[in-house]
C-alpha cells in the first residue's frame, strides 16, 4: 500500500515541478505581501513581525491548499486519464494521499521566500524547535482548507473552481486576520474571527512560534471546520463517483 | 477452458438510452477477440462493465472469476487509456514505472517499450511524442502489469501503417504466450489481423458471435436499389424492403442477381449497387433472422 502513496506522490511531484506554475503562484503571493505589508509596518517589532511571518506562511499554504488543489482535482477530472487511473488496480487511498503530501511540499516550498524574507529584512526571531512546531503546526492548520479544496475540485467544474476558490480564499484570510492582525480589524469582525477557520490555524501557527496561547474558541472552531469539511469533501467525493462511475 | 470475462444478461442504461440490452458472453483464456460495431452500438458501455468502471443496470459482469469492482481482481488485467489524457509533463519511462507500481508482477521497462518501437523514447516527455507514438504508449501500458488479460479500445485508429504492424506484432506476442484479448475496433481489417473470433454489436445488443470468416462473408454483402414495379424471383437474396417505389434487396452475389434479373425480362430502371455498412448488414440479417421464426 506504501508503496502505491509512494508511486502517486512521485508522479504528482513530478507534474508540480514540470509545470512549475501552481508552484511559482504558491510561492509568489505571500512572498510579495511580506515585503509589501510586513516589511514597512511591523518589520521594526520582533513579536509583531514573528506573528506577521507566520501569517503569511498560512496564506501561501491556505492557497496551496484552496486554490491548487481544488483547480488541480477539477482538472483531472475532466481528463480521459482520470477514468484510466480508476482501472488500475487500487482504491482512491492512494491517490488522495499523493495529493495531500504533494500539497504539503508545495505548502513547505511557499514558506520558504517568506522565511527568508523575515530572516533578512525584519527583527521576527524564532528558536530552532519552534521552527519546526510553528512547520507542523502550518501543515496542521492547513487540513481543512485542503478538504475544502477537494470538496470544491469535486464539485466544481474545473473553470468555476478557479473562481470559486479565489472568492472563498480572500474573505476567510481576511476574517482570520492573516493581512491584519485581528486587533485592529472592525469591531462585527473580530467577534466573527473566531468563527472561521483561518483563525484557528493562525492560532495555531502563532502560539507555535511565539508560545503564546492560543485562542480556545479558535482552535475548537478548526476542529469542527475540520471534520465538516472532511464529511463535504467525502460526500462531494461519492457524488462525482456515482454521476460518473455508477 | 477457464471463463476469463462474463456478462450475463448484462443490461445498462443511461438515463432513457438503453446503451447495452441483456448481452450475455464469455471470453475464455486465451482468446483474441475482436468486438466489433459501429459508434454508440455499445462497445465502450461493455469494456467500461469489464474493466469496473461502471455497474451493470441489471445483470451481472464478472471478470477473473470476481467482481470487476474489485482491485485486487483487476490485477490481472490491462487498459489502455485514451492517448489523448496521457500526462504531457511526465516522462515515458516515468509513466511506465507509475502504472507497473500498481501491480504484482511487473513487464521489465526496456523490454515492454522495445515491444511497441518505443526503446529509445523512455526519456523523452510525453508532450513531444506524435500522435502514433502516444497511441502505442498507451497500448503498452496495458501490459505493464503482466497481465492476463488486456482490453484494448481502438488500439490503432489513426496510427499508419508502419505503426500499426508494431502494435499488431505486440498484441500478437502476447497472445501467442497465452494472454487473452478483447479488442474494439470499428474496422472489420483491423479485427481480421488479429482475432479469431469476432462478436458484433449493434443497438446494445450482440448480433454476432462468430468466427473471422463467417463474420466476413455477411459483411460481403451488397445492397442493390432499383426502382422496378413487380420482381421475379431472384437467386441469393437476404432481404428485400420497398421505400419510396425504390426496392432494396441486401445480397451476397450482386453479379449474379443482375443476371438473373435482366435474363428475367422485368422492367426495371435506376440499378445501383453498393456496399453495406456493417450495421445494415447485420441488422438485415437479424431482422430476417426474427420474422422467418
Amino acid at each position: 500500500m506504501s508503496s502505491l502513496v509512494l508511486a502517486h506522490t512521485r508522479y504528482q511531484l513530478l507534474e508540480q515541478i514540470r509545470v512549475p506554475l501552481g508552484l511559482v503562484a504558491s510561492a509568489f503571493f505571500p512572498a510579495a505581501s511580506m515585503l509589501a505589508f510586513v516589511v514597512p509596518f511591523a518589520g521594526d517589532d520582533p513579536a509583531g513581525a514573528t506573528r506577521a511571518t507566520g501569517s503569511m506562511m498560512l496564506i501561501g499554504a491556505m492557497s496551496a491548499a484552496l486554490m491548487g488543489l481544488s483547480i488541480s482535482v477539477a482538472q483531472d477530472r475532466e481528463q480521459p486519464w482520470n477514468p484510466y487511473l480508476r482501472t488500475l488496480p487500487a482504491g482512491p487511498f492512494p491517490r488522495f494521499a499523493g495529493r495531500i503530501l504533494t500539497t504539503m511540499a508545495v505548502m513547505l516550498v511557499a514558506a520558504v521566500p517568506v522565511l527568508v524574507i523575515a530572516a533578512l529584512l525584519t527583527k521576527a526571531s524564532v528558536t530552532a524547535p519552534r521552527l519546526a512546531l510553528g512547520m507542523a503546526a502550518l501543515l496542521a492548520g492547513s487540513l481543512p482548507f485542503m478538504l475544502i479544496g477537494l470538496f470544491l475540485g469535486f464539485l466544481l467544474p474545473s473553470k468555476a473552481a478557479i473562481g470559486v476558490s479565489q472568492v472563498v480564499f480572500f474573505p476567510i484570510a481576511i476574517v482570520g486576520g492573516l493581512f491584519m492582525p485581528p486587533q485592529v480589524m472592525p469591531e462585527f469582525l473580530q467577534a466573527l474571527s473566531p468563527y472561521a477557520p483561518s483563525r484557528g490555524a493562525a492560532e495555531l501557527v502563532w502560539s507555535a512560534a511565539t508560545g503564546a496561547t492560543p485562542g480556545t474558541t479558535g482552535i475548537v472552531m478548526l476542529v469542527v471546520w475540520t471534520v465538516a469539511a472532511a464529511l463535504a469533501a467525502a460526500w462531494a467525493y461519492r457524488r462525482d463517483e456515482g454521476r460518473r462511475f455508477s | 477452458m477457464t471463463v476469463l470475462a462474463r456478462a450475463a444478461q448484462v443490461s445498462r442504461r443511461y438515463g432513457d438510452v438503453l446503451a447495452l440490452d441483456r448481452v450475455s458472453l464469455d471470453i475464455r483464456a486465451g482468446e483474441l477477440v475482436g468486438l466489433l460495431g459501429p459508434n454508440g452500438a455499445g462497445k465502450s458501455t461493455l469494456i467500461n462493465l469489464f474493466v469496473g468502471l461502471r455497474r451493470p443496470t441489471s445483470g451481472t459482469v464478472e471478470l477473473l472469476g470476481g467482481s470487476p469492482q474489485d482491485p485486487l481482481v483487476r490485477q490481472g488485467i490491462g487498459v489502455t487509456p485514451q492517448e489523448t489524457g496521457l500526462p504531457e509533463a511526465l516522462r515515458v519511462g516515468e509513466i511506465v514505472d507509475f502504472v507497473s507500481a500498481h501491480y504484482p508482477r511487473r513487464a521489465d521497462k526496456g523490454e515492454l517499450l522495445a515491444r511497441f518501437g518505443l526503446q529509445d523514447l523512455a526519456r523523452r516527455q510525453i508532450g513531444g511524442l506524435s500522435g502514433g507514438q502516444r497511441r502505442r504508449l498507451a497500448v503498452a501500458l496495458a501490459f505493464a502489469g503482466e497481465p492476463r488479460m488486456v482490453f484494448l479500445d481502438e488500439p490503432t485508429t489513426g496510427l499508419d501503417v508502419e505503426a500499426r504492424r508494431a502494435l499488431w506484432d505486440g498484441v500478437r506476442s502476447f497472445h501467442e504466450q497465452g494472454g487473452t484479448i478483447l479488442l474494439t475496433s470499428h474496422y472489420l481489417e483491423e479485427i481480421e489481423a488479429l482475432a479469431r473470433r469476432v462478436i458484433v454489436v449493434g443497438h446494445g445488443r450482440v448480433l454476432a458471435d462468430d468466427t473471422v470468416t463467417a463474420i466476413r462473408d455477411v459483411v460481403g454483402t451488397r445492397r442493390v436499389s432499383l426502382t422496378a414495379a413487380e420482381l421475379p424471383e431472384l437467386p441469393g437474396v437476404l432481404s428485400s424492403e420497398r421505400e419510396d417505389g425504390r426496392i432494396h434487396l441486401l445480397t451476397a452475389d450482386p453479379d449474379r442477381l443482375v443476371v438473373e434479373l435482366v435474363r428475367s425480362g422485368t422492367p426495371f430502371s435506376g440499378l445501383e449497387i453498393r456496399p453495406t455498412t456493417l450495421e445494415e448488414a447485420f441488422l438485415a440479417i437479424t431482422s430476417k433472422e426474427t420474422a422467418d421464426v
